[in-house]
């Protein structure tokens, strides 16, 4: 009985989260195409938390639902009202996206059934499960994330602060917004609070269960965006050297632990098992600071007041390259 | 029998879903769907977090599901005001 209840309730979130999709991609309103974009996130972040993945689960709903949602509503308010409906793209185009889709989804298809049922012999799974005691942490996703594949999440940093860079370059921030809500106001100088407290908790947690760096600094992030929506001037005068330096410490003290274990074990990120836990944890606190700070200036849109460069090559690009 | 009745406190806050998404669904206009909407699902809410806590033995957890109430309520609420807000302005900006 409880059984199908289940099957009943996976079933109409997996029918729920394709029909948000289609909806969400076939509407002409802008509007309309981000807050369904922002419900499909939250059913996603469910459907993580089905399938036992609340790591991902957690990353979905703050970043995917709430932060993403948040980037892509301020993104709405840029156009002038008029270009709020989206303009079709011309049918040979629009079937070549579809072609490559269904491609995609195939192969995924494939892949997983291939995963599933194909191949026998040691599962990816339950290698990393037999190497966790030696990562310095006991959460597997924390081990893989930041140990095994701790490469690979490096450049993912990287990838977020160049896209952070690409905004910087191209805009000033947004006019702040008229003064909001005293009842926000409120309800904001008690919420912030609890979402630093929180991402501390997440950052500190991730060693051992669900939680860590992205989802700690996109709490971090979204307790400034809730600053910014309320009270515009709370973020005004933050001091821009440390603003730079916050931006990139994540990466910095990631690679300076890379090279320092590289003198150590002679392999870049090699972590020692008895230091790794500390390493880890170093290098997640840098790396959450860094995920806040970018996500909050990808959020404001662009340069912060005062933030200017004084090399003559970038004044005349930004002249010439402001897109109009 | 906690459990009967627990379930039976769950059913009532689905109920109260039900009608505050009929509300949505049916009222004629942003005030009174927000009215609806705000109001049923937070007693809805309320009442599935007590018949959750019936049958949660970890007081701790309770307390958890308290503060996630708590969270809901307040988030509504404002939500529902902010909507309600930027309504009347752009009506009073159309006159």
């Amino acid at each position: 009985m409880i059984e199908l209840l289940w099957s009943i309730f996976d079933v109409s979130l997996v029918l729920l989260v394709l029909a948000l999709a289609w909806a969400s991609c076939s509407t002409q309103d802008m509007m309309r195409a981000v807050t369904l974009f922002i419900a499909l996130g939250l059913i996603l972040a469910i459907i993580w938390a089905r399938l036992k993945a609340p790591d991902l689960a957690l990353a979905e709903a703050v970043i995917g639902a709430g932060i993403s949602g948040a980037l892509l509503l301020s993104a709405i308010k840029d156009y002038p009202s008029t270009t709020t409906v989206l303009s079709r793209q011309s049918s040979l185009v629009e079937w070549v996206i579809n072609g490559m889709t269904l491609g995609l989804v195939i192969i995924m298809t494939w892949a997983v059934w291939h995963g599933l049922n194909m191949s026998d012999g040691l599962r990816l799974s339950e290698q990393v499960m037999s190497q966790v005691p030696v990562s310095g942490v006991s959460n597997p996703v924390t081990a893989v994330l930041l140990n095994f594949r701790a490469y690979d999440t490096l450049l993912e940093l990287a990838v977020v602060l160049t896209a952070v860079l690409t905004v910087l370059n191209l805009n000033h921030k947004r006019a702040d917004v008229a003064a909001a809500s005293p009842l926000l106001r409120g309800m904001t100088r008690w919420l912030v609070p609890l979402l630093v407290v929180t991402a501390g908790y997440l950052l500190w947690v991730g060693a051992h269960a669900p939680g860590g760096a992205f989802q700690a600094g996109a709490m971090l992030a979204s307790a400034m965006i809730l600053l910014q929506l309320s009270n515009p001037s709370s973020l005004q005068g933050f001091n821009l050297t440390v603003l730079r330096i916050l931006l990139v410490i994540g990466i910095f003290i990631f690679v300076l632990v890379g090279i320092w274990m590289m003198s150590v074990n002679d392999d870049f990120l090699a972590f020692n098992p008895a230091w790794a836990g500390s390493l880890i944890l170093i290098i997640e606190f840098a790396a959450t600071l860094s995920i806040a700070t970018a996500l909050t200036l990808a959020y404001l849109g662009g340069r912060p007041t005062g933030w200017e460069f004084t090399n003559p090559v970038h004044s005349t690009k930004q002249h010439n390259g402001e897109p109009s | 029998m906690i459990e009967a009745l627990a379930i039976l406190i769950i059913f009532c806050g689905l109920f109260f879903f039900l009608s505050g998404s009929i509300g949505l669904l049916r009222l004629p206009d942003l005030f009174s769907r927000l009215h609806a909407l705000a109001k049923a699902d937070n007693v809805g809410l309320a009442l599935v977090t007590l018949g959750i806590i019936m049958l949660e033995p970890d007081p701790f957890n309770d307390i958890k599901l308290v503060i996630i109430w708590l969270l809901v309520l307040a988030a509504s609420a404002i939500s529902s005001h902010l909507v309600a807000r930027h309504a009347l302005r752009e009506n009073r900006n159309n006159d």
